[in-house]
């Protein structure tokens, strides 16, 4: 017999201990090896009459089981072969269920998706309230289905609302939140240090508790299942209702559909399967389960999430080296929505900030917006009022440039203006030590032109946040040609510090996201010039996966910033359409209409109402600049097409240029920081699935009426012209 | 709406059981002791509980006296038949201590002052919520004043400064030193201040002693300690005593009525002091349950240990060898003079009782806990010059002493550790020179784990900064009189008590050398080497 590497065990009395380890991996993944070992080592258990209870742990610090390899069902090749996967895992873990000995699962750190499919598999749970204990089925974010069982076994154990919650979120559920759902049994407190490292000693302690539970349950002195209160007795009642649990398909149904436009599948796989199984048996139940799960692995949807989770994996690794000096005291210039933001992600991640700006309103209001931020999370219990005040004791607001001699890195997020961003660069840089660096948090001004003022331009880098910076996950980061490789080291730290996705691009007007994104408005503006509406546009473009439309990003965004973006981006690249979006922007912000932050934009914003109506105003100024739609581009789909291309095209053109690195960062910042519909994967995961030819074609005809504005740049055409050409 | 819990003993909003934070603790905060809270809506239920319980202090202690009641009936003659083992041990202890020599060399120095310890006393420290139940804190402070008064002859004038330690602070008196100097007859020309340092507010008033003789600032000062558990300030709840204050101030009486107007049922519901630390909302018990977890002390070793401190009290106080003791005749009530919360049970006794703040899994129990207690103490501190000069006959030299603090969460009770090999540096002295070791028993747990924390290397290494151990203190000179998990553990007066029983037992038992070491809430420690002075 070959020796297990993955799967141990030994005896303590008559409970066997096993002990999950993938030796080639920092997290435990179901793998076939791992699951290989363990039925083996259960079999040898069952077939072992002394032992009277067996405990489940992971010997790795920091999670018990997170989940399924990937690789298994990325390298299926057939739906029948992922089917078969899920079917022969609902096998193993039906004799888990039926286990003569209780199993207790003893979780500390990631339990998620097959992990938790295993764990509810087994007779009791017990988890620690560690901060890093999650339970969740994530398996909706990679387009697929709790494979494993969790379908079936989830709704049983939590209730049909929350399993479908669970499972249709992905969410991550807390120990604490567990406990009261019932989907852990008892929770056992992380421990301090004590004669051994605080982690070790913990995890060791939750074995012993759940050595003792597991040998109550085989003595019949520890319960299996609580008793029930009344309140959960009347949901029973209620759930055994058919009528009731229909209800409850229908709303969940409808949700999803408003929420997904009906672009994923999987949600509404699970909805299916767990309605099967609920409504005509387990058995039926688990076969569907596994048919869905099959199924769903050989979507396109599934494909794209999954890259996009490699992606972001990728994106959150420093490629870049570690910095000469651990960067710790940040310094932000400019105490606006964007510098109390970086300050806010900061200094919740431990690091200090000083937040500068020139009036005591605007560092008040800075100050507030990080307590508030901080606060929230108090009120809702994510933080102990003590935790916010000892995270706001690293964050110094001021007027002036006390502190900055000290600090590792200055950020600024100043007016975007080339003079103010130069008069406060020469300013910090007559105050900072030498291995300071000087980081712009500019949008479009290109960061070659901001280092023109400084004496030491290799310490000059692009940081570009997005708003609002404590959502949006992305970071742009951009280079010059004189920064230095520790300069771009030290920002990449900083940026994965504060718990950012990141991507690295080359200098250029506009860079790599705000470039892409200005041409979807540009395009936009036009559509509205032509008369289709800001309400259709919009929905035109939700429906085909935008998180947003470009109408109310734009009103978000600011109409005066996206003049201004469009301003400087017509004047860098001259592109077609440029002139009239800056004008119209403009004409509409020099009005006094800016977007959501003035109340008026394209739309009105009032208080209380969350359908807001098209701005008649703003309407009228639209109207003055009114152009003929040509009716061979104007179907619904064209106009879908006419700004997803121009998008995707001028991320393709950014890879040409050597603006982007490789195809991933162009998916991730597409996605992440853009809004690109997640389930195309990215705008290069979207020419693969398409066909550079089909989309080359769609172009052309653009082409024909618009002109050059269309024109596919040559790395497109390259593909089109060799099918066998992908990015990824 | 507002949820409520209420337990068979006790009840309370829920808001105040969120500064426990998303936990499922459902301890009684005052008794300690477990009970089972269960969800009600209806507030008005709630008022007739607070009716019936909280205003009747009784109740703090429900949990704690039904236990001893049932050892009391199942277990009258056990107190020195079940634990003869324990008893032998602590006996050999003594006679070990008797024959040791006195030849190590005095801890003086050139050019510092010598401080003595001239006196200590205290008053009986009895479980709250009995015979002291009606008084106030100064009352108790005051007993004990009178006491050193009586004991020591001390004229009313000849001291220079009073200064007490208190935790949990009577509004009315804040300044309880000050109201119970006047009180018990000192020169009104005496300047008297509080400190509070959780359960180590009686170090800090007698090491301010030691500050300001030292400084020359005076000769003589008292400092004492109290703790008045039996009664605790419940406040109206912060939008009640918002609204009332606003009351205040109005003006007209439309405003007047349009603020009782404002008054919801829920305003009503009064909040309570946590026994919680606040940065971490953690409960001491729970966190020492944990501390226990983390230097895996078994259950069987916290009873044993809880045990030990009961027997060795009693032998202790049937000995006479509780000299601090003073007698105090309560008014309306009859003469205390003995502490009334020992009682020696048996290892099987401890066994049956279910934990107190882990649960299911937890070790700490009511019975290896100190439990809430009323008290009070007072020290007479003097310069050696200034005490010979009066005629006094000094008991010990109060030499080196720290303060140390370290992590509130994980390390809350871990002060002794901290604190010993701090002050034995200090000193230049070794574990090995220490005759007499008191610690202050907060959880038999807790004890436990300072142990094994002091006797090993990793954590020497990992948190000390040492290379190796600073070992633990040998059970044989340690907490040979009782603790405060059997002599009770009156928060503010406890510090005293500590440095008292090594002066008597650096008497008794003829040992040069002794250390004091406390763990106190916010995760701060306290360490002093006292020296006996010569006989």
């Amino acid at each position: 017999m070959l020796a297990r590497t993955h799967v141990s065990y030994e005896l303590k009395d008559d409970v066997a201990v096993i002990r999950l380890n993938d030796p080639t991996a920092k997290v435990n993944t179901l793998t076939w090896q791992l699951q290989s070992e363990l039925m083996a080592v259960m079999e040898e258990i069952w077939a072992n009459g002394a032992v009277k209870g067996a405990v489940l742990i992971s010997s790795k610090p920091g999670n018990f089981l997170a989940g399924a390899d990937i690789k298994i069902i990325q390298s299926a090749n057939s739906s029948e072969e992922a089917t078969g996967f899920s079917r022969q895992v609902q096998k193993q873990l039906e004799k888990f269920e039926k286990s003569p000995i209780p199993i207790v699962a003893a979780i500390h750190g990631l339990c998620l998706g097959g992990g938790l499919e295993l764990a509810i598999a087994c007779q009791y749970r017990i988890a620690t309230k560690s901060k890093n204990t999650f339970l969740g089925t994530p398996e909706v974010k990679l387009g697929l289905l709790p494979g494993l069982g969790g379908t079936q076994r989830l709704p049983k154990l939590v209730g049909l609302p929350e399993a479908l919650d669970m499972m249709l979120t992905g969410r991550n559920i807390s120990a604490d939140r567990a406990k009261k759902m019932g989907l852990v049994h008892q929770l056992v407190d992380p421990l301090g240090p004590g004669t051994k490292p605080a982690e070790e000693r913990t995890i060791e302690y939750l074995e012993e508790v759940a050595v003792g539970v597991a040998k109550g349950i085989a003595n019949k002195q520890v319960p299996l299942t609580k008793e029930k209160s009344l309140m959960q007795k009347l949901q029973d009642t209620v759930m055994g209702l058919g009528q009731v649990r229909k209800m409850i398909y229908k709303t969940a149904s409808e949700k999803v559909q408003k929420q997904t436009k009906g672009l994923y599948p999987a949600p509404v796989k699970i909805i299916e399967s767990v309605k099967t199984g609920l409504e005509h048996g387990t058995k039926a139940g688990y076969l569907a389960e596994s048919e869905n799960f099959g199924k769903l692995t050989v979507t396109s949807e599934a494909n794209a999430l999954i890259g996009l989770y490699h992606g972001q994996v990728t994106c959150k690794k420093n490629h870049f080296g570690t910095p000469e000096k651990d960067v710790k005291r940040l310094a932000i210039l400019g105490a606006g929505l964007m510098g109390a933001g970086i300050a806010q992600v900061s200094v919740h991640k431990g690091l200090t900030a000083i937040l500068k700006d020139t009036t005591e309103e605007s560092i008040s209001r800075g100050h507030e917006q990080v307590y508030k931020s901080l606060n929230t999370k108090v009120k809702k219990r994510a933080l102990t009022s003590f935790e916010r005040d000892v995270t706001m004791s690293n964050l110094s607001v001021q007027l002036d440039y006390s502190g900055f001699q000290s600090a590792d890195i200055v950020i600024e997020a100043v007016s975007e203006d080339i003079n103010i961003k130069h008069k406060v660069l020469k300013e910090v840089e007559a105050i900072i030590s030498p291995h300071c660096i000087f980081a712009s948090n500019t949008s479009t001004l290109p960061i070659k032109d901001i280092a023109a003022a400084s004496k030491h331009p290799e310490k000059v880098i692009g940081m570009h946040y997005f708003s609002p910076v404590d959502k949006m996950p992305l970071l742009e980061i951009i280079t010059t040609d004189e920064t230095s490789k520790d300069t771009l080291a030290s920002a990449v730290s900083v940026g994965l510090k504060q718990g950012k996705v990141i991507i690295v691009v080359r200098d250029s007007p506009g860079f790599y996201a705000n470039r892409c994104i200005f041409q979807t408005m540009a395009e936009a503006i036009i559509l509205l010039q032509e008369g289709a509406g800001p309400k259709k546009l919009d929905s035109l473009m939700t429906s085909f996966g935008y998180p947003i439309g470009p109408v109310s990003l734009s009103d978000e965004v600011g109409l005066d910033i996206a003049a201004h973006v469009a301003e400087n981006l017509t004047k860098a690249f001259g592109v077609e359409g440029g002139h009239s979006a800056h004008t119209i922007l403009s004409d509409l912000s020099e009005r006094g209409f800016k977007g959501r932050k003035s109340g008026k934009g394209i739309y009105l914003y009032e208080d209380g109402t969350k359908d807001r109506s098209v701005n008649p105003e703003a309407e009228e100024i639209l109207k003055k600049y009114k152009v003929a739609a040509p009716p061979a581009v104007s179907s619904d789909s064209d106009r879908q097409y006419r700004v997803v291309s121009r998008f995707v095209n001028e991320a393709v053109l950014c890879l040409q240029e050597g603006i982007l690195r490789n195809p991933v960062e162009g998916d991730i910042g597409a996605v992440f920081g853009c809004g690109f519909p997640p389930f195309h994967g990215g705008p290069f995961r979207f020419v693969d699935s398409m066909g550079a030819e089909r989309l080359v074609s769609i172009m052309r005809r653009f082409e024909d009426v618009y002109g050059n504005r269309f024109t596919p740049c040559q790395l497109l055409l390259d593909h089109a012209q060799d099918p066998s050409k992908k990015f990824h | 709406m507002e949820t409520y819990y209420v337990s068979s003993l006790w009840c309370v909003p829920r808001h105040f059981f969120d500064q426990l934070g998303e936990t499922d603790q459902s301890n009684c905060l005052f008794c300690r002791g477990s009970a089972v809270w269960s969800r009600v809506s209806e507030p008005l239920h709630i008022y007739i509980y607070i009716f019936v319980c909280c205003y009747i202090n009784v109740l703090l202690n429900i949990e704690y006296s039904l236990f001893l009641n049932d050892i009391i009936e199942d277990d009258k003659e056990c107190f020195s038949l079940s634990v003869s083992g324990a008893r032998s041990l602590s006996m050999t202890a003594q006679l070990q201590a008797q024959v040791q020599t006195k030849s190590k060399k005095t801890l003086a120095r050139p050019g510092v002052k010598n401080i003595v310890l001239v006196e200590g006393v205290r008053t009986p420290f009895l479980l709250s919520g009995t015979t002291y139940a009606d008084l106030m804190p100064h009352d108790l402070a005051r007993a004990a004043l009178q006491g050193l008064l009586h004991r020591t002859g001390l004229p009313k004038d000849a001291v220079d400064y009073i200064i007490y330690g208190t935790v949990i602070q009577e509004v009315k008196t804040s300044n309880v030193a000050r109201e119970a100097a006047l009180g018990a007859g000192f020169s009104d020309k005496i300047p008297a201040h509080t400190v509070t340092m959780a359960c180590i507010s009686s170090n800090q008033a007698m090491t301010s002693a030691v500050g300001l003789i030292a400084a020359g600032q005076c000769d003589s000062v008292v400092a004492g300690g109290v703790e008045f558990m039996s009664d605790v300030p419940i406040r109206h709840s912060r939008k009640m005593r918002k609204t009332m204050l606003s009351l205040n101030r109005a003006k007209t009486l439309g405003q007047r009525l349009s603020l009782i107007g404002s008054i919801r049922l829920a305003h009503l519901s009064p909040e309570l002091p946590a026994v919680a630390e606040f940065s971490t909302a953690e409960t001491m018990g729970h966190s020492a349950d944990r501390l226990a977890a983390a230097f895996g002390v078994s259950r069987i070793e916290q009873d044993e240990f809880a045990v030990r401190s009961h027997t060795l009290a009693k032998q202790a106080q049937d000995a006479g060898l509780l000299q601090d003791v003073i007698s105090f005749k309560v008014p309306g009530r009859d003469i205390v003079s003995k502490d009334n919360g020992i009682r020696p049970s048996s290892m099987e006794q401890m066994g049956k009782l279910k934990p107190a703040f882990v649960k299911p899994h937890g070790t700490v129990t009511a019975a290896n806990s100190s439990f809430l207690t009323d008290g009070a103490s007072a020290a007479l501190i003097m310069s050696e010059e200034k005490a010979l000069a009066m005629g006094y006959k000094p008991k010990a030299y109060l030499r080196d002493f720290v303060y140390v603090s370290q992590d509130p969460k994980d390390q809350l009770l871990l002060g002794p550790t901290y604190g010993t090999p701090k002050v034995l540096e200090r000193a230049g002295l070794t574990m090995s020179d220490i005759d007499v070791f008191e610690f202050h028993e907060a959880f038999a747990g807790q004890i436990m784990a300072n142990m094994k924390a002091l006797d090993s290397d990793w954590f020497g290494q990992t948190y000390l900064g040492r290379k190796s151990k600073v070992g633990a203190p040998p059970m044989e000179k340690f907490n040979l009189w009782g603790g405060s998990l059997s002599l009770g553990h009156p928060f503010g007066a406890t510090g005293c008590r500590l440095v008292t029983t090594v002066a008597h037992r650096l008497q008794k038992e003829g040992g040069q050398y002794g250390l004091v070491a406390a763990c106190a809430a916010g995760g701060q420690g306290h360490a002093m080497v006292i020296e006996a002075y010569p006989q």
